[in-house]
């Protein structure tokens, strides 16, 4: 593990547990309890602070899927994907911003502007040959400054049977990356969905245009500052508030 | 013929006239349109149209009996099921996957309840049962959605016999789903962790009888089409796409598999133990319509077969993690008032313990936390690869998450099947794709 993501759980002493705080990315700080986040503290909950990280990088060896250590598949991935970008004269470090092995599934932190060569190494380059890509997935971290769009993206290999993970992120300011449906033509709609519903651009897509909501809609819904709406309602005589509007546990 | 109906008419606009067709009014309508001698044509085809599966909107260029151009409008069906499940707990989520494609209930929570399962690091901690009864229920579900695809298929083409048994025998799998679940759909039936209830007494003998009973039924649509000369002349050679097509827009399912490749989840990726049962993947190389009919014949066969297994794998166990801080606090029984909590349950909650009433109400309330990160489980539902992407920011709630609905990458293969087709075959091209705009639109 890198010395960013902390103390490495393995030199901890045996009898300690382990410091969850530390590892890995922070990406937003949540405070309070039952979502009373405006006027005077009446939970007795208000001092409660807790950071959200995400997993962060990871160090060789990546291993394999469902938790297989030692220099595996997401290795052979890497190294693949690493030669192939040199190939093109490409620096790995500068295309690549992190590798995060979780859970058995990688992820490649890609920057922006290289992915779609990225793309299409994965999908023509014959070692790697990630045939199907199952979409893109938007995700909003407001609190991830710089960086709050995420586009997910997953590549399956049907003849290495492998699955891996893309992630670019945009800032919410300047909410571009480039399309990779002359690449994947399957994105063209799922593209489109991610514009719907967070607002980010996708360069180069041969019509951006919403998809789900009508034409004329006003922002983008799936963002985390968009209100998902309803009214209260009446239950046996008490009033129901709606689902934004409930008690929550941060 | 006089115009009775209010919204139709006649109107000149920049692009051409527009004829709004309500039904009845055909005779005036084909006489305006043959006084133009405009061939090219646009047709906005849904999305209130019994032959679109639901409120798909297609957008037809025409010319003549020819389709130039093939465009899908889409969102008619959108429920914002994602964004409301990030105001629901984890378990809450399932009641809303589960309304996703509502033909494929039980996979729809499988690939959410899989991703969650993987968040939480209790993959492995399945139990054996809820693994066999989750691949039985969604094989029963193989069963019901394919029927419904074949039924529904027949009726657009005219076929209605079809279109009866279809839904004759999806009836006996709604009777199954609902004597397990205890609802004919919708039934969050799995659950993070395994699922809601075990099966009740005397379902195995059901089942069993369903399979006997559907391995006769089915002979009764190889009697009805297969081979069957009107039927063939209506399907065969339409709707092609090819493997590279396929490859290309990301197809996957029954139509990829009609173009010879078999790929399925279930033998390259298994999941649920698939890795146990005896079965075959079925492909054809005719990358048509009629291929994907036969398709879907052949693999409702081989998931009797899966379910005949699953009923012997069955021992006696939990159907829960162990875990309490996950395992939902009551079991489930049925009362007079219907199914809720059981009444040992609540005696002991009410009466004895109450430790375990606080912790039935922390854990139903609150919910339990999963650690932050995300996951991607993929099931092959009968329509391809559904996957789900589930982030976590180590919550109560679900963070996102994304459903990659099969129905929704194969609807765009609409216009590379249609386009240069007559505008009958459009029909029958996007039947065999069968989508569900519940799923789509999500």
């Amino acid at each position: 593990m890198s010395a960013a993501s902390g103390e490495p759980r393995e030199d901890a002493p045996a009898e300690e547990p382990a410091r969850r705080d530390e590892a890995g990315e922070a990406i937003a700080v949540r405070r309070g309890m039952f979502g009373a986040n405006n006027g005077g503290d009446t939970t007795g909950y208000g001092g409660l602070v807790r950071t959200v990280r995400l997993p962060g990088p990871s160090e060789r060896p990546y291993g394999g899927p469902r938790g297989r250590s030692g220099h595996g598949e997401f290795d052979e991935v890497a190294d693949e994907l690493e030669g192939a970008l040199e190939e093109q004269g490409l620096a790995p470090a500068e295309v690549i911003e992190k590798t995060v092995v979780d859970r058995g599934e990688v992820t490649f932190h890609i920057a922006r502007a290289h992915l779609p060569a990225v793309a299409r190494t994965l999908r023509d380059d014959p070692a790697l040959r990630f045939e199907l890509c199952t979409g893109v997935s938007g995700v909003h971290f407001p609190g991830d400054a710089g960086r709050e769009l995420h586009a997910v993206y997953h590549m399956r290999s049907l003849t290495h049977n492998r699955l891996i993970r893309l992630e670019v992120s945009a800032p919410d300011a300047d909410p571009h990356v480039p399309s990779i449906v002359d690449v994947y033509p399957t994105n063209d709609w799922h593209e489109r969905e991610v514009y719907d519903f967070f607002g980010l651009l996708f360069d180069g897509h041969p019509a951006l245009t919403r998809i789900m909501m009508p034409d004329d809609w006003q922002g983008f819904p799936q963002r985390k500052d968009y209100p998902l709406g309803g009214i209260p309602v009446e239950y046996k005589g008490a009033q129901i508030p709606a689902p934004d509007q409930r008690r929550s546990y941060s | 013929m006089s115009n009775t109906q209010a919204t139709a008419g006649i109107r000149e606009t920049t692009e051409g006239p527009v004829y709004d067709v309500t039904g009845g009014d055909w005779d005036r309508i084909a006489e305006e349109i043959a006084k133009n001698d405009d061939e090219r044509i646009i047709v906005n085809m849904g999305p209130q149209h019994p032959s679109t599966h639901g409120v798909l909107r297609l957008i037809l260029e025409i010319d003549g009996e020819t389709v130039t151009e093939a465009r899908c409008g889409i969102g008619y069906l959108h429920t914002g099921i994602e964004k409301n499940l990030e105001y629901r707990t984890w378990t809450q989520g399932t009641t809303f996957v589960t309304r996703m494609d509502y033909l494929t209930p039980f996979f729809n929570e499988a690939a959410y309840c899989l991703a969650v399962e993987r968040l939480l690091g209790i993959e492995d901690d399945v139990p054996d049962r809820a693994n066999v009864i989750r691949v039985l229920m969604m094989e029963l579900n193989r069963l019901s959605s394919h029927l419904v695809a074949i039924a529904t298929g027949g009726m657009e083409l005219g076929a209605t016999t079809v279109m009866i048994f279809g839904f004759r025998d999806r009836e006996l799998c709604l009777d199954l789903y609902e004597l397990i679940t205890g609802l004919r759909m919708n039934s969050a039936y799995i659950r993070p962790g395994g699922l809601s209830q075990d099966l009740p007494a005397g379902s195995v003998d059901a089942i069993r009888e369903f399979v006997k009973k559907m391995r006769k039924n089915l002979v009764e649509y190889d009697k009805l089409c297969s081979g069957n000369p009107v039927f063939k002349a209506r399907l065969k050679d339409i709707g092609h796409l090819d493997l590279s097509g396929c490859m290309a827009l990301g197809i996957t399912g029954p139509v990829l598999r009609s173009a010879g490749l078999p790929h399925d989840l279930r033998k390259a990726q298994p999941y649920c133990g698939y890795e146990n049962y005896d079965f075959e993947v079925p492909t054809t190389d005719t990358a048509d319509s009629y291929g994907r009919f036969l398709l879907r014949l052949e693999e409702m066969r081989e998931s009797l077969r899966i379910i005949e297994q699953c009923v012997d794998r069955l021992e006696p166990g939990p159907v829960m993690v162990g875990d309490k801080k996950i395992a939902w606090p009551a079991q489930l029984a049925l009362g007079p008032d219907g199914l809720g909590n059981s009444l040992d349950h609540i005696k002991n909650i009410m009466g004895t313990s109450m430790e375990a009433l606080i912790h039935h109400f922390k854990l139903v309330t609150e919910g339990f936390r999963v650690p932050p990160g995300q996951a991607y489980a993929a099931v092959e539902s009968p329509k391809g690869e559904l996957g789900a992407h589930v982030v976590s920011d180590g919550g109560t709630r679900p963070y996102r998450v994304h459903f990659r609905d099969p129905s929704f990458t194969n609807l765009e293969a609409v216009a590379a099947m249609c386009e240069g087709g007559m505008v009958a075959d459009v029909i029958v091209a996007v039947a065999s794709i069968d989508p569900v705009m519940g799923g789509v639109d999500r």
